[in-house]
């Protein structure tokens, strides 16, 4: 009981925080079902939806500054692929990787010259930030409230993908590029629409992530990002619910790696702090490189043989 | 084709390289810390750092065609190898102050004291040298499951491994022998380096990095022009028509990733040397996507290019875009643009610039001695046409 | 059975892609010396057949002799357990999937249905890199240069190898820059330059006009006196095929559907079937 009331709140957490990977992921893993690129940038445009929240906030009222955000950072998602991934379209994959990696770059020098480096604190949220009571423990209400919404935003996505026009085309360029093109398929748009799908998850699930953080630094999108990334390949590339899944894994076990020291002090296993927590960060990527060793298309991806 | 062109071209670069190396020494002792060219010793000692991890990165990002991101990593093991083996023994205590060292040797302060002046340059050698073993042992072991992954999965695999090297560096339970967290300092670094002579003393601050670069480099620029390179190439062009040739895939990875590490970590050592500190948090993806942009500035595949990316790089972001940051840059006073930070947001434009619109680098795959003898054909038959 | 010694034996290979058997229980003996045709329509299994020999594909079940060793082998209980049902199932109970750079260095040497030269390379050098596999430097003799003796024979045969082939005069240029039919010739010359025992040619006359087909055929003769070796070769152009080839064997759906010499194969009913009913894409 002791060991159970000592874990609970860290899978509690682990949920909420699997959640908002699982907004970013679903960003990774549309963009590489479609255009076959790691999406490094994606990480950092989370932090830039972030600090614009900080900066709008100061000066203009929630109900307008939310949606404010929204907007801006769909419109960065946009501008990004249109400016700096749509002229790559004909060059080799290494080219368009070096330049999500040359934006991400970017990004993270544009937030440090703005906010000086210094930690910027998160606007409070009425109400998804209140401190409520669940199962006897004190948390915040956005660590309830996250799952769900997540839930309820995949199904609309998923909705969407299978029941409209540019959905279908999505699934269709995802299976076969050149063909969907020659079947006049207007690739650009769909491209684009992934991207603001994409960004509009990611500014959400900024909302969510850095509402239950102390601050925002230049630096802050980069390991969440990655980590929605592994939660994308451990789902499956290319796979929505796989993401999620793979998200919602990758959350509750950092989660508990975090508090492992805790939990086992407190199950008597162990009688002082080992520091597992250090490995909360780098757990991600054991799973990862698990993952592809032994199951390279994820969980629920499908299997491609390379023609000779 | 080893016929007498060939002797005669090695030995114009030997010579070459070598008035280089002598010219750094010069300027190690005209140029003094307070003159405003010092940023040029500056730039020469961080740029052979970059430049070697960067020609490091394109021997297998350029020239095998594995597109990996886990430069950083190998590069912390070097440092901290370099600096775990070159701490003196006085020093440990001070260094180590929250745990109970485990490696307590020297290599510079053994041999030192054994043979004088030359036991620590053996040390220092010794230290560089297992500095890069580390790092081409870790390879080895990581490059069995990882280098039979493709292209983005390789990527995001070494950046993962990266990671995890980075936390187990900073984990407190190996605190005895990689200080946890905390830094590591008071090792032999390169401003310790001096000969003296009679009455004068040679500063050897600058030299020694750039000759750690300098002869790495030529190593990995023979590596390229043997057969084994030219394998590499293959592999990097079609592997399946390699593999069909014979060459087996991953055998030839293997020894691509081991080497590229090897110098990673090398690099990573006379990082170590050049800062005087050695500390984890250091070594992020940051650091590999620069080294990364340093090879796609220069040129992905031409070596002289990633030489001249890095050194562009580190002159640019250390001395000549400094003004940006501090208020004036060019002539104009605009304290409210110009603020800490600038340097960087222009330079990642620049970056962004070259990688969409340049996308070849400065250099293509060519080299230097390549691109000269084209300009020296152009101005001939610009010549022969001005001539008639 | 002829009296020669025989060099390549295919032994119930099937090899299946999911639901689909490309091919299905292939028998074929290649004596030394011959130059034995694998033809078909498109889709017969041919490249796929050449794929299993060389070692990019482990087969569902069967086995490949080479030069009296067995060097492929697969049984239904390995990795493809669950497809291989069909016939001779659990007579092979060893499991030998050797990469292609091995059977390369065993003596077999092909050529890509789709031109795989090396783009970034010279000629001279696509040729080079395929004596690669024939060095006996190890990685710090040849980058400290403990190996000019073994480079300059190397070069010394490339660059006679190239003038056996009527390349010499381009070595120096791209290989991607060459005219169609000679980048084939340089995928030949490449090939040979691993000392092969046995040759494989997917497709070596595919898109040549009638003039450049007859040189080549000429050119294949000229390598099997030359070389001492034996060739296996996949083509459309029947011209070429019914010219040198010793043996015919050919496909049809995966399946063997009729062997013989030329004279056979051209009169046998079933290929004619085969041929023509496979109206449109039969021959190019």
């Amino acid at each position: 009981m002791n060991v159970m009331h000592t874990v609970l709140p860290y899978i509690i957490s682990g949920i909420s925080v699997g959640g908002q990977y699982a907004l970013i992921a679903i960003g990774y893993t549309m963009v590489y079902g479609i255009l076959r690129l790691i999406n490094f940038a994606h990480g950092d445009v989370f932090m830039v939806a972030g600090l614009m929240m900080v900066y709008m906030a100061a000066s203009l009222p929630l109900y307008i500054a939310i949606p404010l955000m929204i907007l801006l950072t769909v419109l960065l998602g946009f501008a990004i692929e249109r400016v700096a991934y749509k002229p790559l379209r004909t060059a080799p994959r290494m080219s368009v990787m070096i330049s999500a990696i040359g934006v991400s770059y970017l990004l993270q020098n544009l937030a440090l010259y703005i906010t000086g480096g210094l930690n910027k604190n998160y606007p409070a949220i009425p109400w998804i930030s209140d401190r409520i009571t669940v199962l006897g423990m004190e948390t915040t209400r956005v660590t309830v409230i996250t799952p769900f919404l997540t839930i309820a935003l995949v199904v609309a996505l998923v909705l969407l993908i299978n029941h409209t026009k540019i959905g279908m085309a999505m699934r269709a360029v995802s299976v076969d590029f050149d063909t969907a093109q020659l079947m006049g398929i207007k690739i650009n748009s769909v491209i684009s629409a992934t991207f603001i799908i994409g960004t509009f998850l990611a500014a959400i699930g900024s909302m969510l992530f850095f509402t239950s953080f102390p601050g925002i630094v230049p630096t802050s999108g980069g390991m969440p990002g990655l980590k929605a990334f592994v939660a994308a390949v451990f789902g499956g590339i290319g796979s929505i619910p796989g993401a999620v899944i793979g998200a919602f894994i990758i959350g509750i076990c950092e989660s508990i790696i975090k508090g492992l020291d805790t939990i086992l002090i407190v199950s008597g296993s162990i009688t002082e702090q080992v520091g597992f927590a250090t490995f909360s960060d780098a757990f991600t990527f054991v799973l990862l490189i698990v993952i592809l060793v032994f199951k390279p298309t994820g969980l629920f991806g499908e299997k491609t043989t390379d023609k000779v | 084709m080893l016929n007498k062109k060939d002797n005669k071209k090695s030995f114009i670069s030997f010579v070459l390289v070598a008035l280089f190396l002598v010219l750094v020494i010069v300027l190690d002792q005209v140029i003094k810390p307070t003159d405003k060219m010092s940023m040029l010793l500056t730039v020469l000692q961080k740029g052979s750092v970059y430049a070697l991890a960067a020609v490091s990165m394109n021997l297998l990002n350029g020239f095998t065609g594995l597109f990996s991101l886990g430069h950083a990593g190998f590069m912390l093991v070097g440092a901290y190898t370099y600096a775990i083996f070159s701490i003196p023994a006085a020093a440990r205590d001070t260094v180590y102050q929250y745990y109970d060292a485990v490696i307590r040797i020297s290599f510079p302060e053994v041999f030192g004291n054994a043979m004088g002046g030359f036991g620590t340059v053996l040390g220092v050698t010794l230290s560089v040298i297992m500095a890069g073993l580390a790092a081409a042992l870790l390879a080895f072991l990581i490059g069995l499951p990882v280098l039979r992954l493709k292209s983005d999965y390789l990527a995001i695999a070494t950046l993962g491994f990266a990671e995890i090297i980075r936390a187990v560096f900073q984990w407190s339970k190996l605190g005895p022998v990689t200080n946890g967290s905390n830094l590591l300092k008071s090792f032999t670094r390169t401003s310790s380096f001096r000969l003296t002579i009679g009455d004068t003393t040679i500063t050897l601050a600058t030299f020694v990095p750039v000759l750690i670069a300098t002869i790495s480099i030529i190593v990995i620029v023979l590596l390229v022009n043997s057969t084994y390179g030219r394998a590499f190439k293959a592999i990097r062009d079609d592997e399946v028509a390699a593999e069909a040739m014979g060459i087996g895939l991953a055998k030839h990875k293997m020894i691509s990733f081991v080497i590229s590490s090897f110098f990673a970590g090398v690099s990573g050592a006379t990082m170590a040397m050049v800062l005087s500190i050695a500390q984890a948090s250091n070594f992020k993806a940051a650091m590999t996507y620069e080294i990364l942009l340093m090879v796609v500035l220069g040129g992905i595949g031409s070596i002289t290019g990633s030489i001249i990316g890095s050194l562009l790089f580190v002159a640019s972001s250390e001395w000549w875009l400094r003004g940006l940051d501090s208020g004036t840059f060019l002539g104009i006073n605009a304290p409210t643009i110009f603020r800490n930070g600038f340097r960087l947001v222009v330079f990642s434009v620049i970056i962004m610039i070259v990688v969409l619109f340049f996308r070849k680098g400065i250099m293509g795959d060519r080299e230097l001695p390549e691109v000269i003898a084209g300009w020296k054909r152009k101005i001939a038959k610009k010549k022969e046409v001005a001539s008639k | 059975m002829s009296e020669k010694k025989n060099i390549l034996r295919v032994e119930n290979v099937t090899m299946q892609f999911g639901g689909v058997v490309a091919v299905d229980n292939l028998n074929m003996e290649i004596n030394e010396g011959e130059i034995v045709a694998l033809i078909g329509p498109n889709g017969a299994g041919k490249t796929t057949a050449f794929n299993v020999i060389t070692g990019v594909y482990a087969p569902s079940n069967g086995r490949v002799w080479f030069d009296g060793e067995c060097i492929v082998e697969n049984h239904p209980q390995g990795k493809m357990k669950k497809l291989y049902k069909g016939e001779h199932n659990g007579e092979y109970t060893h499991v030998k999937e050797p990469t292609p750079d091995r059977i390369t260095a065993l003596g077999m040497a092909r050529t890509f249905q789709n031109i795989r030269l090396w783009k970034s390379m010279t000629v001279f050098d696509n040729v080079l890199i395929a004596k690669h596999m024939r060095r006996s430097s190890n990685v710090f003799s040849a980058t400290f240069r403990g190996n000019l003796k073994e480079e300059a024979a190397q070069r010394r045969e490339v660059a006679e190898l190239l003038e056996l082939v009527g390349l010499s005069d381009v070595k120096d240029e791209l290989s991607t820059s060459l005219p169609y039919g000679k980048q084939r010739r340089l995928e030949i010359a490449r090939a040979l330059a691993t000392h092969p025992k046995l040759l494989l040619l997917d497709e070596p006359a595919a898109g040549m006009n009638p003039q450049e087909t007859l040189e080549l055929t000429e050119f294949i003769g000229q390598i099997r006196e030359k070389f001492q070796i034996t060739i296996l070769l996949i083509e459309h152009h029947m011209d070429l095929v019914m010219d040198i080839s010793d043996r015919i064997y050919v496909l049809d759906f995966g399946k063997l559907i009729a062997h013989g010499v030329p004279e056979e194969i051209q009169n046998n009913e079933r290929v004619i079937d085969a041929y023509l009913g496979v109206s449109d894409d039969a021959e190019d």
